[in-house]
């Protein structure tokens, strides 16, 4: 399938399950709030362009902030993590093997180490920004800090449920074709 | 110049970063001046046909408590029927009240419309509730919701030719003026965003006598809200020492999470009110210059 149209697609599943699945399960506690749609960010292929990775994160939270009516909190951390998510990769990966050889991050192409410390670190930036961004406005530091660490336990359970029930096939890419 | 240039190329990406960071720090920050454009009317649209449809399924998992809501409401209307009463006394008589009610509207002060609830959210901070109805059938800012069991939802803080927004209950910056049922001390109800069965009401002074189970209902000085509607029923009674004032803990009369069916209550003299506190201020600024 085509690049852009897969990622179009995954997009608009992504912020349907956040808006529709994640947002209306029924309140639990004042700190949980499930987080999964900035997946989509840490999924796009290794071959995109920063700038093009950069406007997806834009778009993509301005889309979810649509729904929220909170026009620019989640559009800011997402254009936060866009932007950072280059520089982690190349930290985390040998370039010559896994960029060449995966077309997008995965556990399967990076090792189930390196894919966390990926999701986690790019997670951690994500929700220390947003929890900070609504804490101006309103709350305690405590508050924020604990909000902070719940929330990020929360998602990197779900990235581990989606990955392991979800696992995307990748193709091996070889120049043999 | 040219170095400019260079330095623009070389760090195209992190200007770009920049720039879209502060467009969405501004939006963020700007979000009253902001929701006003018709940028976020044409989104509204958008997630309210998208909403309209996936709520025509989430319906079927509340109709059994909407039915009881609807039903409780039709019982209380039901008592207030006029052949409910008989006048066995014959000194008695039957007055017909010659207030006219629909011929002209010059005695109405309220009117609702009816309404439905297409998004909705418990888990934020700052809850918005989503209404199938917008300007087009004459739903306006600062128009009172009321769940179907007669329970206040908020207020409308924006609208679209068919979807509304309304500010919940739930909701950091809500405040609703409201009175306690038994002595009619007037307070204002908030939400500390801890938890959505729960809210707060502030200032009733300690010398008011306050029990628990006591019922907070819209206050009749509100221009939005219309009088004696049902807010909640007092949990918690505690003081404050610093403020000698009580700090209140009620139960909300509507599940926030499962409000379906809604009603939108128009003030029609609110205009006239609005006008004549305005006119009232301009007065007694006028009268202070000379008598200086």
């Amino acid at each position: 399938m085509n690049d852009l149209i897969k990622n179009i697609f995954r997009l608009s599943l992504f912020i349907l399950i956040q808006v529709f699945v994640l947002n209306k399960i029924p309140h639990l506690h004042r700190y949980i709030v499930p987080y999964l749609y900035f997946l989509f960010i840490l999924w796009l292929p290794f071959t995109a362009h920063r700038m093009v990775i950069l406007l997806a994160g834009f778009i993509t939270g301005l889309s979810l902030d649509y729904f929220t009516m909170t026009p620019g909190l989640h559009t800011a951390a997402c254009v936060l993590i866009a932007y950072v998510r280059p520089f982690i990769i190349n930290l985390l990966i040998p370039k010559e093997t896994t960029e060449i050889n995966f077309h997008e991050p995965s556990p399967r192409g990076m090792g189930w180490g390196p894919y966390f410390v990926y999701a986690f670190v790019l997670t951690f930036l994500h929700h220390t920004y947003l929890v900070m961004l609504e804490w101006l406005q309103f709350g305690t530091f405590l508050d924020f800090i604990i909000k902070t660490l719940s929330t990020v336990g929360i998602s990197m359970l779900l990235i581990l449920i989606v990955e392991l029930l979800f696992p995307r096939r990748m193709k091996y890419r070889t120049n043999t074709a | 110049m040219r170095n400019i240039f260079l330095y623009i190329r070389r760090h195209f990406v992190f200007l770009s970063f920049v720039a879209l960071q502060v467009a969405a720090l501004w939006m963020l920050f700007n979000y009253n001046r902001f929701h006003r454009a018709a940028f976020l009317g044409v989104a509204n649209e958008v997630t309210g046909s998208i909403n309209t449809q996936v709520d025509k399924v989430d319906d079927y998992f509340h109709l059994q408590e909407e039915n009881r809501r609807v039903h409780q409401m039709n019982d209380s209307l039901m008592n207030l029927l006029r052949s409910n009463f008989n006048v066995p006394d014959t000194g008695s008589q039957v007055r017909r009240d010659s207030l006219r009610i629909d011929s002209t509207i010059q005695y109405r002060r309220y009117l609702y419309r009816d309404a439905k609830v297409v998004y909705n959210s418990v888990n934020f901070e700052n809850n918005y509730i989503q209404l199938n109805r917008g300007s087009n059938q004459g739903i306006r800012d600062n128009m009172a919701v009321v769940s179907s069991g007669g329970g206040i939802v908020g207020v409308i803080i924006n609208t679209s030719p068919n979807f509304s927004q309304v500010l919940s209950l739930l909701h950091t910056k809500s405040r609703v003026p409201s009175a306690l049922k038994k002595t009619g001390t007037t307070g204002t109800i908030l939400w500390d965003a801890k938890d959505p069965r729960y809210l707060t009401l502030e200032g009733i002074s300690r010398d008011v006598e306050v029990k628990r189970g006591d019922t907070v209902l819209t206050s009749r000085y509100s221009y939005n809200y219309p009088q004696n509607f049902i807010i909640g029923r007092i949990v918690d009674v505690r003081i404050n020492k610093a403020t000698n004032f009580y700090d209140l803990k009620v139960q909300a009369a509507v599940n926030f999470a499962s409000v379906q069916q809604v009603f939108v209550v128009e003030n029609l003299q609110r205009e006239e009110q609005l006008q004549l506190q305005k006119e009232t201020e301009q007065k007694m600024e006028q009268d202070k210059k000379p008598s200086r």
